[in-house]
């Protein structure tokens, strides 16, 4: 096995930054911030998706990935989460290639919502502008987003994520350093 | 000068992990209060522990950091909590509500409209808004999930059949993005028209009770109200003492025990800078 690369060079700046930069796309959903640009984690994981993570999950939030061996040692390590079984049972979700569907995931209770899953996206390229048409709270008219590599089906999954609001599963679409996030409260449709 | 022997502002990096994760989630649920591990913190409950821990929770070095107590920047509480923050992150602080990045508050919106790229956050002593109607927290919770908001209708009702009127004054309940009643904290209902599609994320944190909710840039906030009485917010029919201003929310000061008192307005730093620009206009 070959020797980890490093995580954040200032764990406390760097995930300070890394968390304020998903709070805004979280807040603007559609908004596209960059992240975690200074990483190299090991392929196939992304430098935003790897610094969402350094930045979120810790001991208490079990994680769930596809990226193979490498990225889970890597994870494992920098951010000393335990790993789930099985997506639905995790709080982060990381997905490099085909995602399971929404409904296996985590979407919390009508009573507690705030236990639906984040989903961790990786796709191939975000670019604002044009695209899907965002509309929902943090939206003052409409935000466009085109997504490429975005899964089959995940405009249609998600009109189902959206109608379940309050409950549901957030997502961060990360593409090498940049991001944007989907919340369950927005609405999307195609461009 | 920072303080050594503390983490970058104070908190550790544990516990504003759960901190981020809890506002993330708060932004994605607007008006839901989500249940977090507040921490002791060196100052008392009722003090703005719960805005404390959410303002070191999203801090950084390049932020600028104004607090204000009751639209007062220079109250015991307010600069206490300045003086905190650049103890222990050493962060720039301001008085002017155009510098800040990040606006702390205990009672009050500033009167001067936040832009995208600030963040502001409430000091809240209590955020369920049924609290003085159901004190069961399970309860709450239940009528939150079923959106049963009756009783704080016909705690409004009441009013209205025994006053005339609609006798909150502050705390005034809100319904955020049409889903989840919220309290607004203990601003006045004076500020309630404010939160409604304000550019700024907003951010709730409450210490004592550990909750944590949010609302999101340009989310509607709607005061509750009827048809027939609809939401009109109070403002003390004086112009400030001060400044002139007849639009800004002011302060009943009594300045004898003779019954003399006056109206000021109650954000300093919107009254300074009118009587700044004021006497600047006079000399020129």
């Amino acid at each position: 096995m070959s020797a980890l690369s490093p995580g954040f060079a200032d764990p406390v700046l760097d995930a300070q930054a890394c968390f304020r930069a998903v709070l805004e796309a979280m807040s603007r959903p559609g908004r596209v911030v960059t992240a975690g640009a200074a990483l190299r984690p090991p392929a196939p994981l992304m430098p935003a998706a790897a610094a969402v993570l350094l930045t979120l999950a810790d001991a208490d939030t079990p994680l769930w990935s596809d990226a193979g061996a490498d990225a889970e040692a890597w994870l494992r390590f920098h951010c000393g989460a335990p790993f789930a079984a099985a997506p639905g049972d995790a709080a982060f979700v990381l997905v490099t290639g085909a995602p399971p569907t929404l409904e296996t995931l985590q979407a919390g209770t009508e009573e507690k919502p705030q236990h639906g899953a984040t989903l961790v996206l990786q796709v191939a390229g975000l670019e604002p502008g044009r695209g899907w048409r965002l509309t929902g709270p943090g939206i003052e008219h409409e935000h466009r987003l085109a997504v490429a590599g975005a899964p089959d089906g995940f405009i249609g999954a998600w009109a189902a994520n959206h109608a379940r609001f309050p409950r549901g599963v957030d997502v961060v679409l990360c593409a090498a350093d940049r991001l944007a996030a989907l919340p369950r409260s927005v609405a999307i449709a195609e461009g | 000068m920072i303080e050594q022997g503390y983490n970058f502002a104070y908190l550790d990096e544990a516990t504003k992990r759960m901190i981020r994760r809890a506002i993330l989630k708060a932004v994605a649920i607007p008006g839901h209060q989500i249940p977090f591990g507040a921490r002791e913190m060196p100052l008392p409950y009722g003090w703005g522990t719960g805005g404390i821990q959410v303002t070191a929770s999203i801090l950084g070095p390049a932020d600028v950091l104004k607090v204000i107590d009751q639209g007062a920047d220079d109250t015991t509480n307010a600069i206490s909590i300045r003086r905190f923050f650049t103890r222990v992150a050493g962060v720039a602080t301001t008085e002017s509500t155009a510098e800040a990045t990040i606006v702390q508050t205990r009672h009050r919106i500033p009167e001067r409209a936040l832009r995208e790229d600030q963040v502001i956050v409430y000091q809240v002593p209590q955020p369920e808004p049924l609290f003085k109607l159901e004190p069961r927290r399970a309860e709450t919770e239940r009528l939150h999930a079923l959106a049963d908001y009756g009783l704080m209708h016909v705690r409004l009702y009441e009013d209205i059949a025994r006053l005339g009127h609609i006798a909150k004054a502050y705390d005034y309940p809100v319904m955020v993005n049409g889903r989840y009643l919220m309290s607004p904290s203990p601003i006045p209902a004076f500020d309630n028209p404010k939160m409604h599609r304000m550019a700024a994320l907003q951010l709730f944190g409450a210490g004592r009770e550990k909750r944590i909710y949010a609302i999101p840039p340009y989310t509607d906030v709607r005061s509750l109200d009827f048809e027939d009485h609809p939401f009109r917010p109070i403002r003390a029919p004086h112009a400030c003492a001060l400044c002139g201003s007849t639009e800004s929310y002011l302060d009943e000061v009594v300045t004898d025990d003779a019954g003399g008192r006056m109206f000021v307005c109650s954000d300093t730093d919107y009254c300074g800078e009118r009587q700044a620009s004021a006497a600047q206009e006079a000399a020129e």
